[in-house]
């Protein structure tokens, strides 16, 4: 008789549930703010500045969807997270989207059940040794001890390489950058391994950057790019045409500085439907005819975001290479707005 | 004649339920009840729906596939190719390493503490209290982190030790290297080691029996029987004739002598560590997150342990101590044969929730890296492959588990000296 019982209210509690993955837009806009997952702080990434305000590569992100979703580029509730912790936020709806240099992979795209919805930084993960180790390549690290934030791809890729040159380690895992690097000045491990783009910022805040160096080894391929929620795909789109718009308009040539005249109307057809004054794209997203327009305004196009942030006039320094557009011998394509 | 008949039966109203007191208590416990299994079974059957609606049905598989990352401190042998399950043991073994180490060091401490805090002396007694006061009243997980940062920040580095005038030497004769990695000391070897038995091929369970370790024991326990033996012995001729032999050369001999020999046999020496490249090699590294734990573990328990015994004492009669010393027990026996025995049975039961309290505070490991079953099972394997139910049911069911057999154990002990009374 329990059981009977027990099964009636399972039958019954499965009615009740079910409505669960409703529209993202919508619970955005409701909002009024756009809940954004970064890093817990990774200079030139994501990382709160003297007032507080963060600023950063991937929260150039964050913020052009906020500009073009609620039209307001500081209507964004900035989430921290760790290694560990960020999949889990997307997943239960704390965050509406992720821009964490997060890498791209198939596990995560079709097992964790998230959409990447492009790269913003096509990376790879390398090693950062002291000068005075004498160290020229990672694979003399024979021994070493090496610093490896926990919930990683690169403490995968770590394992894989150690593996593949028959060489031993001592992996000491870490929770989030800040420990990593207070572990890797004091000594206590020898090597620091993440993404190429990620020891670069670390070294950048280091007091003496050049007794450092970067190993020529880039051992993985990391494209790293925001993500969402599987299963939302008006979302998705809305995510993933914004970061497409930022890096068309370096494409066509449209930046902050010149956006208010462009905007006027040009003789060029796609930058006219980028910025709204032809066509009907904004409307397809479910936004208004302006919202490429306002993502652009909100730190620049894709070119200016990068240099501001992590370009080589900051201290980061790190030049475009892989991240130049196509037509610069890049890999940054964006498809058509048409 | 008058017969007896039965008073006439009441027929059995659906109102008795509620107004009749022989039922009510029973109506409204089913009512609970069903309240109960309904609350359950809604909880149960959202978190399915949930998760079918996200496309993630709950499924072991994972545990069989390649975990794919390295563990440093690893008791079994293990690599990045074996399975999450094996990761998951390593990860339960460096919990149950860390939870016996901190037991013991606790309780040993806490009991020090405890009696030091009754003494008499102004400044000892002081002492210990400012002790116990700082160390339970800061929560656990900042003794952990402040230990590790100590540790970290005020050792030398390995490559302090380098050069023609190092900066930092080793300890105890060359034998003992003390870095901010962790502490390396000797280790013992066997030159003409029997070898190992390898059990359950491999399976995640697999792991190798060292022969050498089992002939020491195996020795060891003898010599201890033997020594009993040669007690009781003694215990016989003195009852009988009323002298007691000297044996206490004989019941060290036997323990020592074998044990000395087999040693001698296996080529027993020590491996002591060296610096060999970025790190010590050889010898045992205790590493530095191990030691944090263990350390900031302790010392917390042991104040409250300290506490237990305390009151422990403080609980037993003056008038015990008194009505002991009128018989003529020194102060020592008074303590172990009336004192002690009285205090246990006021000590055992929250001692066993103090070591529950300290098993389960070692899952603050990841604080400072140590890879124990939260920081694989539950961190790394649950972060790789995305199962965060799977891994936290698993995990909490491991707990629980190792939670329950403490009490088991420490229960048993409990009743074995708690006062028998008639």
């Amino acid at each position: 008789m329990k059981k009977s019982v027990f099964l009636g209210a399972l039958t019954l509690a499965s009615m009740g549930a079910g409505v669960a993955a409703a529209a993202t837009l919508d619970d955005v806009k409701a909002r009024g703010k756009l809940n954004c997952g970064v890093t817990t702080g990774l200079v030139g990434f994501a990382a709160p500045d003297a007032n507080g305000v963060w600023e950063g590569f991937d929260v150039a992100v964050c913020r052009a969807v906020a500009a073009a979703v609620l039209g307001d580029p500081m209507a964004v509730e900035f989430v921290p997270t760790t290694g560990k912790t960020r999949f889990t936020a997307l997943a239960s709806g704390e965050i509406d989207m992720l821009a964490r240099n997060t890498t791209w992979t198939f596990s995560r795209d079709v097992d964790l059940k998230f959409d990447f919805v492009g790269v913003n930084y096509y990376d790879g993960q390398g090693f950062m040794v002291p000068k005075e180790l004498g160290v020229s390549s990672a694979k003399e690290l024979d021994g070493a001890t090496v610093c490896i934030q926990t919930g990683t791809t690169t403490e995968l890729n770590l394992a894989d390489f150690f593996r593949a040159n028959n060489i031993s380690y001592e992996p000491v895992p870490i929770e989030t950058n800040a420990e990593a690097q207070q572990q890797y000045l004091a000594g206590a491990c020898d090597v620091y391994t993440t993404d190429a783009s990620g020891l670069a910022a670390t070294r950048a805040t280091f007091e003496d950057p050049s007794a450092h160096v970067l190993l020529p080894e880039i051992i993985s391929k990391e494209p790293l790019g925001p993500l969402v929620r599987h299963g939302d795909n008006e979302w998705g789109d809305i995510v993933r045409w914004t970061l497409n718009a930022l890096i068309s308009a370096e494409e066509l040539g449209v930046t902050s500085a010149n956006i208010g005249e462009l905007s006027a109307g040009t003789n060029n057809p796609e930058v006219n439907r980028l910025l709204g004054t032809e066509g009907n794209l904004g409307e397809m997203l479910g936004l208004d005819a302006e919202w490429a327009k306002r993502a652009i305004m909100a730190g620049g196009n894709y070119g200016e975001v990068f240099e501001k942030n992590i370009g080589e006039a900051t201290p980061i320094g790190l030049a475009r290479g892989l991240n130049a557009q196509w037509t610069d011998g890049g890999l940054l394509y964006s498809p058509p707005f048409r | 004649m008058t017969t007896l008949t039965d008073p006439p039966r009441e027929s059995f109203k659906l109102s008795m339920l509620i107004y009749d007191t022989r039922y009510r208590s029973l109506t409204i416990q089913i009512v609970a009840l069903i309240g109960f299994l309904l609350l359950i079974g809604w909880l149960i059957g959202n978190t399915a729906q949930n998760l079918a609606d996200l496309g993630k049905e709950p499924s072991f598989g994972f545990l069989a596939e390649p975990a794919g990352y390295d563990i440093n401190q690893r008791l079994l042998d293990y690599n990045s190719q074996d399975s999450h399950l094996r990761a998951g043991l390593i990860g339960l073994l460096n919990t149950l390493l860390v939870a016996v180490l901190g037991c013991i060091t606790a309780t040993v401490l806490g009991v020090v503490i405890g009696v030091l805090r009754l003494s008499k002396n102004w400044l000892v007694a002081r002492l210990m209290t400012i002790y116990v006061e700082m160390f339970r009243n800061v929560p656990v997980l900042l003794w952990i982190v402040f230990t590790m940062a100590i540790l970290i920040e005020t050792l030398p580095a390995p490559r302090a030790f380098r050069g023609e005038n190092p900066e930092a030497s080793m300890m105890l004769s060359d034998s003992v290297a003390v870095t901010n990695r962790g502490v390396y000391i000797p280790e013992p070897l066997f030159s003409n080691s029997l070898g190992n038995v390898h059990l359950f091929g491999e399976s995640a369970i697999r792991f190798d029996v060292s022969l050498d370790l089992i002939a020491f024991l195996a020795v060891l326990m003898a010599g201890f029987w033997v020594s009993a033996w040669i007690k009781r012995r003694a215990d016989r001729i003195q009852e009988e004739t009323g002298d007691r032999p000297t044996t206490w050369w004989q019941r060290i001999a036997v323990v020592v002598v074998p044990t000395g020999i087999l040693l001698t046999v296996l080529g027993f020496h020590l491996g002591y560590p060296e610096l060999k490249g970025f790190n010590f090699s050889g010898g045992i590294h205790l590493r530095n997150s191990l030691i944090a734990l263990w350390l900031a573990l302790s010392l917390y328990t042991a104040a409250f342990i300290a506490e237990i015994v305390r009151a422990g004492i403080m609980a037993i009669n003056k008038g015990q101590t008194e009505a002991a010393s009128a018989l003529g027990l020194s102060p020592r026996r008074t303590m172990s044969l009336v004192i002690l025995p009285q205090a246990l049975r006021v000590i055992i039961p929250p001692l066993i929730s103090n070591y529950l309290n300290l098993t389960k505070n070692s899952s603050l490991a990841i604080a400072v890296g140590y890879m124990d079953l939260t920081g694989t099972l539950m961190g790394i394997t649950l972060n790789q492959t995305g199962r965060e139910l799977e891994t936290v049911l698993m995990g909490m069911l491991v707990y629980l588990t190792i939670s329950l057999s403490i009490s088991a154990v420490m229960n048993w002990y409990n009743n074995r000296v708690k006062l028998v009374e008639r």
